[in-house]
């Protein structure tokens, strides 16, 4: 497959260089939102969402900005949309389910502060995508981050039940076991016979 | 705290050690993860983003009567991307190596939870010199536990340190230590032996505290 085939793009994003895993980003709600899977399977989508809304947006705006030869206000403009984005998402979430807003809590208006989406917006500009690429670049790198934030809910599920030492509760026990998961993605490295 | 605290050597302390910001307060998780596998990309960002945290400070704290209420966090990040912009550029025109070598974290540094987190909670509040100060601080803070990091990961994953070797021809790299699992290991590590020192000295463990925050 070659580099820039959309296929390849895609599980690039998703598995072999997961965001939260291989590349740290989105590390804050991955350890905050991450202790139940009830709120973190829609935390996940509803960041993909926005990764989405954002990707086309960001190729949008940094079209425009070198048509006009303003790139240093690139990342001006790609924080104002995701803050946009993010300010959309808070409102249809906060008119469907009440109940899932408060599970979510801060964390909500929190992904406008998600280096994920950032990161994402930036990252594909710095590599050129075009838009089809832009946009299995962000589908992947959604999917790849609601994964991590399920699986590393599951785990945290279980861990909740056995009694752990008393100075590993917390931040430190969260890091030793994304620390696991991402020793376990290392093993999808080869899957892009790279 | 709407009352200003006077300017005391604590305002600079605090956020370097007792309050630091990622080992206490686990703020800034993604850039301490990311670039902390050498001595020197650790001792960049540390110091970017002690300048943008500065700088942040000091110009939060001289708009913050200006500042309507209902829109300062869109404001405190147009402020702070100006200066990450700026930091962006400075550091392509010293070094382009460092710059290819630390990437996109560099931009980064505006989603940084401690800028925004000092802005809100401090140079909101006080006065342009305090701002600075408490800012600097937690710039240093945040450079020292990056360094901490960066030691342990360079040491032993290409045993050297600054590029210079240390351990001998002999010695076999622990390469997972420069991987991804190796920062989550070692930081991990790091939390733990702040935990027990935090424990032996009698002062409870802030659990609700980690959680509420994540980074």
């Amino acid at each position: 497959m070659a580099p820039d085939a959309l296929p390849r793009i895609f599980l690039d994003a998703m598995l072999i260089n997961n965001f939260v895993l291989a590349l740290f980003l989105g590390i804050c709600p991955f350890l905050g939102v991450s202790t139940q899977i009830r709120t973190a399977l829609p935390m996940g989508l509803a960041t993909a969402f926005v990764m989405l809304i954002s990707s086309l947006c960001a190729y949008g705006i940094n079209a425009l900005l070198l048509w006009l030869g303003l790139p240093f206000l690139r990342l001006i403009s790609y924080i104002v949309v995701i803050a946009a984005a993010v300010q959309l998402v808070e409102m249809f979430v906060k008119k469907t389910s009440p109940t899932l807003f408060r599970a979510l809590g801060i964390y909500l208006p929190l992904i406008t502060t998600n280096c994920a989406i950032l990161g994402l917006a930036l990252f594909q500009t710095l590599r050129e995508y075009d838009l089809p690429q832009s946009l299995a670049y962000s589908l992947g790198a959604g999917l790849g981050f609601t994964l991590a934030l399920v699986l590393m809910a599951g785990m945290r599920a279980r861990l909740a039940l056995v009694s752990v030492p008393r100075i590993s509760q917390g931040a430190a026990l969260g890091l030793l076991l994304a620390g696991m998961l991402s020793l376990a993605f290392m093993g999808f490295a080869g899957l892009g016979g790279q | 705290m709407n009352t200003e605290q006077p300017l005391t050597a604590d305002t600079f302390l605090a956020g370097l050690w007792r309050e630091n910001p990622v080992f206490v307060t686990v703020l800034g998780m993604c850039p301490t993860l990311a670039v902390s596998n050498s001595v020197l990309n650790a001792l960049a960002m540390g110091l970017a983003t002690t300048f943008v945290l500065i700088g942040s400070g000091a110009l939060v704290s001289l708009l913050r009567n200006v500042i309507p209420r209902a829109v300062r966090i869109a404001c405190y990040i147009a402020i702070i991307a100006t200066f990450v912009t700026v930091v962006d550029y400075l550091i392509q025109a010293i070094s382009l190596r460092l710059y290819q070598a630390l990437g996109a974290f560099i931009q980064l540094i505006v989603v940084n939870c401690i800028i925004l987190g000092r802005a809100e909670a401090y140079a909101s509040r006080h006065p342009p010199l305090a701002s600075m100060i408490n800012a600097a601080g937690n710039g240093l803070g945040f450079t020292l536990a990056l360094l901490c990091l960066g030691t342990v990961r360079e040491l032993l994953g290409s045993g050297s340190l600054l590029g210079i070797p240390l351990l001998g021809p002999q010695f076999a790299p622990w390469v997972i230590m420069l991987l991804p699992p190796g920062g989550f290991f070692v930081l991990g590590g790091w939390l733990l032996l702040f935990n027990w020192r935090q424990r032996k000295q009698g002062v409870k463990i802030p659990v609700a505290e980690v959680h509420r925050h994540g980074a």
